[in-house]
């Protein structure tokens, strides 16, 4: 029975690797011989960033049952730290890939740390008060990143919060990122491959956190709090883990999303991104990291889907109806009896094994 | 609310029960005027306990006399009022759940406290947490350690699991268990965490008399392979009776009789204490 148990958990992750895979390959026959239209080759960057920011925040939301409502704030710490280093190090590294890179690690590096920052106290507080101190983190960055001013010239990297003028820059300098307007004259450095290889290292750390010896604790946290603890799994050091994991993925993803712009600004990552965020990983259901994935594809592309049908003012309203219908899906009787009956054979295995008992 | 005492370096009044072959060595655990006050109201006082490395003691008591409270207070999920707990020796005055765990004391829960949805393996690997040794990042890039502690690990809980003829049962989600093996993995649980004193609330609650009775061999069973302590709580009198070396009854939060399983049962006090003095009926 083991066997089969872990038998069955490689299969399910090599077929989400597989989904993944074979998602890219298509993608890349069909752009290579039919050909893409240009909308849709411009969602292909901010869909990958997008699963990634779903599959992090189902680390935080699924795997270890905390809501957080701030998560775009991590994303906006990686995409403005990543253009920062992707600027700065325009001469020094004159190879974009290599520069992408740099930038994406620092991105996460840095969202990192203010998963740390936030973490250390937030996770002190349950439930709501873990969501409504998110959601202020998150409104927090989008305020100071609205008012932050970063210019670089030979001498480094200048910082200020009172305007352009106060960075006195010398010679040759120049603003990268200008408050209000937010990052501007960013040098587009983002690939679909990055993206797609990004996505599969999120995925990656996901799935062999979730299946190693950390990710058990953390779910042993999730369900029963007083459980853990008295089997000696300390709480706060696991809740970081995952809170930080998550951040750092989180950045990295911010990185690739800004690079893929000439100009972000600050106000893409407010509240609304985190809701939509979170919007994919219930839809894809909580704790489920294929269809957080799947989620984030489908939900980024639909919006395309409906301009080219005139309905993407309707956005939203498709979004809460689309929410609904899967909700009301889930949950009628008659539908899980019809997915029952499709997984019957299973299902009856597991029912002799527990009436053995 | 009082300030905690110091151990005071006055003779416990009688706390052994150890049973003749723990008695050269010390005790695994020692309670010294233990005591906690919720407000106003003192839920237990001067508890005092000795347990013998392989003792099976037991802890008895009407509803509400404070048993699970006193497990709570061993396991520090609530920090006594006063008194000392002494772990080999040890006190463990500062420390809390997780530690306590780590120094020696499992548990099981009376309203029982299974991971749900992971599977019953998973819920021993969790037990065997802190036997395991590779740390987050062998785990995240599936070093070779990683497979050699996810190895050990799987033979381990295999083997744990064995005890309950539970290795079968291995993929099966720990909430889809029936009652008896739910309670049944919580005791393997907290031997993963390979404790000196296995603490058990009401370990029979909700079987019948032959699988209690099955539980009793058990129980025998692992302080034999595993040579620990353990200490338990039971209403299940044939099991009580039947396994326990010391037992100590406990009425409204302070002892009223210890002694040896014969000693109890004719004890006037514990008489009254379950079926109420003739007076007041």
């Amino acid at each position: 029975m083991k066997e089969k148990s872990s038998h069955k958990r490689l299969t399910s992750n090599l077929i989400t690797y597989g989904i993944v895979v074979a998602a890219f390959v298509i993608v890349q026959v069909l752009g290579a011989t039919v050909g893409l239209s240009s909308s849709f080759q411009g969602q292909l960057i901010p869909i990958c960033s997008y699963i990634v920011m779903a599959l992090s925040l189902n680390l935080v939301v699924g795997i270890s049952g905390e809501l957080s409502l701030g998560h775009a704030g991590f994303m906006s710490v990686g995409a403005f730290s990543g253009v920062i280093a992707a600027a700065a190090l325009q001469q020094a590294v004159p190879f974009a890939p290599v520069r992408l890179v740099i930038a994406m690690i620092v991105g996460a590096l840095l969202a990192g740390v203010a998963g740390v920052i936030v973490g250390v106290p937030v996770l002190r507080l349950r439930g709501d008060y873990l969501a409504i101190v998110t959601l202020a983190f998150g409104e927090i960055i989008r305020n100071v990143l609205q008012v932050l001013y970063v210019g670089v010239d030979e001498a480094g990297l200048h910082f200020s919060t009172k305007g352009e003028a106060a960075l006195q820059l010398a010679e040759g300098g120049r603003a990268i990122i200008k408050g209000p307007m937010g990052a501007t004259g960013i040098t587009k450095l983002a690939t679909f491959t990055a993206g797609f290889i990004l996505v599969l290292i999120a995925l990656t750390v996901v799935l062999n956190l979730v299946n190693s010896r950390s990710g058990r604790a953390i779910m042993a946290l999730r369900d029963n709090r007083i459980a853990a603890e008295s089997v000696g799994i300390g709480a706060t050091k696991y809740k970081l883990m995952a809170f930080v994991t998550s951040a750092v993925l989180a950045g990295a993803a911010g990185a690739l999303y800004a690079l893929n712009y000439s100009s972000v600004l600050p106000k893409k990552f407010d509240f609304n991104t985190s809701i939509l965020i979170l919007v994919f990983v219930v839809l894809g259901g909580i704790g489920n990291i294929r269809g957080s994935i799947i989620a984030a594809a489908f939900l980024t592309f639909l919006p395309e889907l409906l301009r080219s049908f005139n309905l993407d003012k309707w956005r939203m309203l498709v979004y809460a109806v689309v929410l609904i219908l899967v909700m009301l899906a889930t949950n009628n009787p008659q539908l899980r009896g019809f997915l029952d009956r499709i997984r019957g054979k299973r299902k009856q295995e597991g029912e002799e094994e527990s009436t053995h008992a | 609310m009082p300030e905690r005492q110091k151990t005071k370096l006055v003779p416990v009044p009688s706390p052994n029960l150890i049973p003749e072959r723990d008695v050269d060595k010390s005790p695994i655990l020692e309670a010294q005027h233990l005591g906690i006050d919720f407000g106003g109201l003192t839920a237990v006082n001067e508890f005092n306990m000795a347990i013998g490395r392989t003792e099976i003691a037991g802890l008895i008591g009407p509803n509400g006399a404070g048993k699970t409270t006193v497990f709570n207070l061993l396991t520090k999920v609530y920090q006594p009022t006063r008194g000392t707990v002494l772990l080999d020796g040890k006190d463990t005055h500062n420390m809390n759940t997780v530690q306590v765990n780590k120094a020696g004391i499992a548990r099981t829960f009376q309203n029982i406290r299974l991971f749900d949805k992971l599977s019953v393996e998973d819920n021993v690997k969790i037990g065997l947490h802190n036997q395991m040794k590779y740390g987050t990042f062998s785990g995240l890039f599936r070093l070779p350690a990683y497979w050699r502690g996810e190895k050990a690990a799987h033979e381990r809980a295999m083997e744990l699991l064995s005890i309950f003829d539970m290795q079968d049962l291995a993929g099966v989600k720990a909430g889809a268990l029936p009652y008896g093996a739910q309670r049944r993995l919580e005791i393997v649980r907290a031997l993963g965490t390979n404790p000196s004193l296995l603490l058990l609330d009401e370990p029979a609650a909700g079987m019948n008399p032959s699988e209690t009775a099955e539980l009793m061999d058990n129980i025998v069973k692992i302080r034999d392979t595993f040579q620990i302590a353990i200490l338990l709580i039971e209403h299940d009198m044939s099991l009580v009776m039947g396994i326990c070396e010391g037992i100590c009854v406990l009425n409204f939060g302070e002892i009223i009789a210890k002694g040896t399983p014969e000693e109890i049962q004719n004890n006037p006090e514990v008489i009254r204490a379950y079926l109420g003095s003739g007076k007041e009926a």
